[in-house]
């Protein structure tokens, strides 16, 4: 009974999808391809954002809406690093610290004085999400900046079957995403800090009861979901731009990503950033219009079946 | 249930009630119930009870304001308080008494913004479909709220703060949408001149009218708020705000009480729509765009969600402060100043404004009021 009923959501949920990859690899076989690169490599970016975000909200139940506002951040330092360097690796090590050192600030500054409180730590983080974009804008103007990509990946990538040539930038994101993706599955299940951020998402008074620091754990948590979106910052900076305005994008995808794939899981955030990626993209390239309601009717689907989202567990 | 869980359960309800300090649930409850089973109070005597002296004094300047204050102020400041102070409301009652802080009680009242736009008259001839205003302002309340209900059936399958990133992605996709859509919404322009109709040889757009206009409903919406929360249905409300387990236990339908409080706000958060449309004139992405979800709930916030007055208090201040802020700091910084005012309220007094006063009443003692 239950197999059967696995492979009736497989061949509801993929017989559309699969009938309509095969109508378009027909009609156009490189419009097909080229979506499904951006696709997969601005899911890789939405991972790296969303990761940061589902680290946090998994740990704390701290809702940050302030992690659109430290993407732009990230870019806004790495841009500026990079334009007095000219070291690429410089600008992401600073975005990543910039974004990591306010979110350090934060939690021990505010969320530390009001613990339990959900709610309200959420508003505070509206809050500081309106004073900061507000602060960049009146720091770096609403002009839209850009950064180049580093000189090693300024040249497209060429002799690809069908594509011809790709942009090496956007090609790297994709190894990059999952090497990201890796070194946060080995950090949360290979060492000793994971074991604890573990431990404390399944069960914070037992964490602290067992005698870890727990106020520690939670500044390095934070301090690396948020460097996480610093770190996206800068890499979305060459790809995205930056303009005031991205920051409610990215959170707005974060929030897809990590509603869809389950709150508080990183394998999770990759599933949702890759449905999400693909959603996006092969929206805006077959019905530009209503790109948005492809996102909208995912978002509802797993809400209506799935309220936990895909990997969600019970909060 | 395993014990993890039945420790979760204790927490989230012990700190709840730690951040709230509201009366016990169930002896407002019984209370209430008890007062309406003893005496069936009737229309006329319920409205009577409800109004004091404050009330009459507080009628008495908002009727009188229009004819001393200038055109500016009764529009742009007046009105415009008004209409947001509607849309607060209707966030402050699902917030304040039913527990959900929903953040598109935006969307919804650009919904009927937009509804009014499309069916009734404005700029763009190749969409406006031209209906008679009589017939459009109702229909563009009726779709809001079932908009609103439809919002609410997908987010009460969810709790708490993930109630907020919900309604937000739903708000924000909604933005999108209006934003990418050239056929129906006109896209980036939205649609202009959207105006309120000249009715019995009135043109409602002039400033006093207008305001007696946003004031009649202002007040209806505020009076159907203060019944609400003391009919049963109100009070069901608040008990599953506190104890949704135990008041399913109690054989209430928790989902229905909550879709229906947000189909009821729904339809508040419309009518405050539609005449915020006719005050801006016009219905763009940007009026439903993040920055005015969150607006909302800052006004809510601002004001304080423990009393229905709180919105329109918060709205006052919002609106004062959106026009004012330029003499206060730098040009364009009008942001900034809220954000912090937003901050400043919430980290130190999360009753917001009334919960301020109800602090300094205290402490000066004054009698201790609902």
């Amino acid at each position: 009974m239950k197999h059967w009923r696995k492979w009736i959501w497989w061949v509801v949920i993929g017989g559309p999808i699969l009938v309509f990859a095969i109508w378009a690899i027909a009609s156009n076989e490189r419009l097909f391809f080229v979506t499904l690169l951006n696709s997969l490599t601005l899911g890789s970016l939405y991972f790296i954002v969303a990761s940061g975000f589902t680290l946090v909200f998994g740990l704390m139940r701290n809702v940050n809406l302030a992690h659109g506002s430290l993407y732009l951040l990230g870019g806004y330092v790495g841009f500026v690093v990079a334009e007095r360097t000219g070291w690429w690796l410089l600008a992401v090590a600073a975005g990543f610290a910039a974004a990591a050192v306010v979110g350090l600030l934060m939690q021990v500054l505010i969320f530390r004085r009001m613990p339990g409180e959900d709610l309200r730590q959420t508003m505070v983080t509206i809050g500081l999400s309106i004073v900061i974009a507000d602060l960049l804008i009146w720091i770096f103007t609403a002009q839209v900046h850009q950064m180049d990509p580093p000189a090693l990946l300024a040249q497209p990538f060429r002799g690809l079957p069908l594509i011809n040539a790709y942009s090496s930038y956007r090609m790297m994101l994709l190894p990059l995403g999952i090497v990201i993706g890796v070194l946060l599955w080995l950090f949360l299940n290979r060492t000793r800090v994971g074991m604890m951020i573990r431990a404390g998402v399944d069960d914070r008074g037992m964490l602290s009861a067992s005698g870890v620091n727990v106020n520690l754990v939670f500044a390095i948590t934070f301090a690396i979901g948020a460097g996480l979106a610093g770190f996206g910052g800068v890499i979305g900076a060459v790809e995205l731009s930056m303009v005031p305005g991205e920051d409610t994008r990215l959170l707005l995808a974060s929030l897809i990503v990590v509603i869809v794939g389950g709150m508080g899981s990183v394998t999770g955030a990759a599933i949702g950033a890759a449905i999400l990626g693909l959603a996006e993209t092969y929206g805006l390239a077959y019905a530009p219009t209503y790109s948005v309601v492809f996102t909208f009717i995912i978002l509802v689907l797993v809400l209506a079946f799935r309220p936990r989202g895909i990997l969600g567990r019970p909060a | 249930m395993s014990a993890a869980n039945w420790r979760k359960a204790m927490n989230s309800g012990a700190g709840r009630m730690a951040m709230t300090a509201r009366p016990a649930p169930v002896a407002s409850i019984s209370v209430l119930t008890g007062h309406r089973e003893s005496e069936p109070v009737s229309w006329i005597g319920f409205v009577r009870g409800q109004i004091s002296a404050r009330h009459v004094i507080v009628l008495t300047l908002l009727i009188v304001y229009p004819f001393v204050a200038t055109p500016f102020f009764t529009f742009q400041i007046a009105a415009q308080a008004l209409a947001l102070g509607m849309i607060a409301l209707s966030l402050a009652f699902l917030g304040g008494y039913g527990g959900m802080i929903s953040l598109a009680q935006m969307t919804v009242a650009g919904i009927a913004g937009y509804v009014v736009a499309i069916f009734g008259t404005s700029a763009s001839e190749a969409i406006s479909l031209n209906w008679p205003w009589w017939v459009v302002v109702p229909f563009a309340v009726a779709v809001a709220t079932i908009a609103g209900a439809l919002i609410g059936w997908l987010s009460v399958r969810t709790e708490g703060i993930y109630t907020i990133m919900i309604t937000l992605a739903i708000g924000v996709a909604f933005h999108y949408l209006t934003l990418q859509n050239y056929s129906v919404f006109n896209g980036f322009q939205g649609l202009q001149r959207v105006y309120p109709p000249t009715v019995l040889g009135i043109d409602w757009r002039s400033p006093i009218p207008f305001y007696f206009l946003c004031l009649f409903f202002a007040l209806a919406a505020y009076c159907a708020v203060k019944y609400v929360i003391r009919a049963p249905f109100g009070v069901a409300l608040q008990g599953i705000r506190d104890n949704p387990r135990r008041m399913r236990a109690l054989g209430f339908h928790v989902t229905a009480h909550r879709v229906t409080a947000y189909a009821f706000t729904a339809a508040i958060a419309a009518v405050g729509g539609v005449l915020f449309t006719w005050y801006n004139g016009l219905v763009t992405p940007g009026s439903v765009g993040t920055s005015w979800l969150i607006n909302v709930l800052i006004i809510a916030v601002l004001g304080g969600m423990r009393h229905p007055i709180g919105a329109f208090l918060g709205a006052i201040v919002f609106v004062l402060l959106q026009n004012f802020a330029i003499d206060l700091v730098d040009r364009e910084r009008f942001n900034l100043v809220i954000g912090g005012v937003f901050l400043a309220i919430v980290l130190f007094s999360p009753d917001g404004l009334v919960g301020l006063w109800m602090r300094l009443k205290r402490r000066f003692g004054g009698v201790e009021s609902r």
